[in-house]
């Protein structure tokens, strides 16, 4: 468990959001011409990797608004939260803290909880 | 020479101080090519190559492993083993795996502890009492071993349980005889050794970093000890399958989540059998050490910091103790997590896919030990004639496109 800075209620603690998975995930615009393997990909698969990635929260006891977040899946620190409606910052401007695919951080796993780097 | 476990020698090395046992699994560097490369050393993939060389004959087999054997999600279980599930598809693979469990320790001349003391699971509301008669129907149809019972029958069975003073009185369960529990690094271990005598390779503390593909087939895997050549790849890392098929360009429809469970101190003997609620979330079985076994829910968001949030075992808590207030004041000893691989329709993936000699055995999510030898027989079948065996066919990627899904939420929800 950790805390959300709620982008309009400020610092929360987390149980009190919802996660609504990957973020910036667009409904297809010509969904008569797609084939059902392209269907298959919007409705069934989502991002999931280990590190950094974009995804929803929903402040569900709170403001009930829905916002965006940056959080590092390795070590679940939220590195960024931006309201709906603004551009999503480049990925590329967060440190990853994993060195291979399947890796573990120096800290922040729940592997090595007490390793300092 | 096989290893024999008997009580002759059991005296015999007590006599010589337990000090020449001998080592279970041979410790080998990697070859340069094998025939077939497992990645994964937990229950499903030690499985896997221990079915392929006993049952398929193949001779030159890896088993690659990260950590240590069974140090994912097989050795941080609890145990549940069962086959009610709603679909013929399901109880198909679920009791083929229930038969086998069966005579596991036997065949693998080593103790899995394999303890058929059967399972409740409980109904709360309407809802679950229809949704639950309705699977018990299904199972029986099916030749399992399902039944309805009543809350009078329940509390015969377990007398401890609070079925009416409560905010979810339990209306009745559905009850698995065969059911049960088992011993996990026990599974690990006795696939590993009898894999091993057949000539596998185990090779631990080695992570895969990339699996090699060109022209649309399988080259081999580049891992911490070097390139290592192979035809034929079946990944089964659970949480961690999801990075491995996106260093080969391929997208799997898995979330990876942490699960979470707990243990109590120990205590003498007050629960025989194995009690799942999926309405209040709560379920528990007794180690054979006394210890109360626990398992509680998924966070609510992707993770792989096999941690696991405290508001979801304060969750767990809450309903154990309504359902079972003997517990109230027992102190727990342990907490863990293990990254569960989540599917859309809480079924496992035991499939070939677009990369030829590719195959992955995941998504098993939160509930996959019960099915550790059913999956890895049928996924050996698959992996040694480049084909789905019967039992599997319908746990291929593609009904994902197809739309021909196998819904298991209600029989797997997050409980197991
Ligand atoms: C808390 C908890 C409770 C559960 N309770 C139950 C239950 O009661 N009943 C039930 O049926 N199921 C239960 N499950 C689910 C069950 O544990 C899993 O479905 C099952 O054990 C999966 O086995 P596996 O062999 O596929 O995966 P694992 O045992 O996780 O093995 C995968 C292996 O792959 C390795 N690996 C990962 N990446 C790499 C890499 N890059 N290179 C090399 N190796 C790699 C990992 O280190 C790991 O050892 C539970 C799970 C959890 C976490
Ligand atoms: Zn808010």
């Amino acid at each position: 468990m950790f805390t959300i800075r709620c982008p309009y209620c400020g610092e929360r603690d987390q149980s009190e959001f919802s996660n609504g998975g990957e973020a910036h995930v667009a409904r297809p615009k010509d969904p008569e011409q797609i084939s059902d393997r392209e269907w298959s990909e919007y409705v069934f698969i989502r991002a999931n990797p280990k590190g950094i990635y974009y995804e929803r929260w929903v402040h569900t006891h709170g403001c009930k608004k829905w916002f965006n977040a940056v959080r590092n899946t390795s070590t679940d620190e939220i590195l960024k939260v931006y309201k709906m409606g603004e551009a999503p910052p480049p990925l590329k401007g967060f440190k990853n803290t994993i060195k291979t695919p399947s890796g573990e951080p120096d800290v922040g796993s729940g592997n090595f909880s007490v390793k300092k780097p | 020479m096989k290893k024999k476990y008997s009580i002759y020698s059991l005296v015999k090395n007590s006599l010589s101080d337990n000090q020449n046992w001998k080592k279970m699994w041979r410790n080998p560097e990697p070859r340069k090519f094998y025939d077939v490369i497992i990645v994964g050393g937990g229950g499903h993939g030690l499985g896997t190559a221990y079915y392929l060389a006993k049952e398929h004959g193949l001779k030159n087999i890896a088993v690659i492993e990260k950590g240590w054997l069974g140090g994912g999600n097989t050795g941080r279980n609890t145990t549940i083993i069962r086959s009610n599930y709603l679909w013929d598809e399901s109880a198909h693979l679920y009791e083929h795996s229930l038969k086998l469990w069966e005579s596991l320790s036997s065949e693998l001349n080593y103790n899995i502890m394999f303890s058929q003391r059967g399972v409740l699971n409980l109904a709360h509301n309407e809802h679950d009492v229809k949704e639950i008669r309705r699977r018990v129907s299904a199972n029986k149809l099916n030749g399992i071993d399902s039944e309805w019972v009543d809350p009078h029958q329940i509390k015969k069975l377990v007398p401890i349980m609070n079925t009416e003073n409560c905010r979810y009185p339990v209306l009745g369960a559905s009850y698995q005889p065969r059911a049960g529990v088992a011993r996990h690094d026990a599974v690990a271990w006795g696939y590993a050794m009898r894999a091993d005598e057949l000539g596998v390779d185990i090779i631990q503390n080695c992570e895969v970093k990339k699996i090699r593909t060109a022209k649309g087939k399988v080259q081999g895997v580049e891992t911490s000890k070097g390139f290592i050549r192979s035809n034929r790849v079946g990944v089964v890392a659970s949480g961690h399958t999801s990075v491995l098929a996106a260093t080969a360009g391929i997208k799997l429809p898995l979330q990876s989540k942490a699960l979470q469970a707990l243990v109590s101190e120990p205590i003498k003997p007050v629960i025989n059998t194995v009690v799942m609620s999926n309405a209040v979330h709560a379920y528990v079985s007794q180690s054979d050490k006394g210890e109360l076994v626990i398992g509680a829910g998924t966070d609510g968001y992707n993770s792989y910091t096999q941690r696991g949030g405290y508001n979801i075992i304060e969750d767990t808590i809450r309903a154990i103790v309504e359902l079972y207030p003997i517990f109230g004041k027992m102190k727990m000893l342990r907490q863990w997590g293990g990254i569960v691989d989540i599917t859309p329709d809480a079924s496992p993936i035991l499939s070939k896919c677009e990369v030829e000699g590719l195959y992955f055995n995941c998504g098993w999510g939160t509930g996959g030990f019960k099915a550790t030898p059913g999956s890895a027989n049928v996924f050996a079948h698959t992996i040694a004639k480049n084909k789905a065996h019967k039992i599997n066919a319908p746990f291929s990627v593609d009904r994902f496109v197809s739309g021909r899904l196998v819904d298991e939420h209600g029989a797997a929800a997050v409980a197991h």
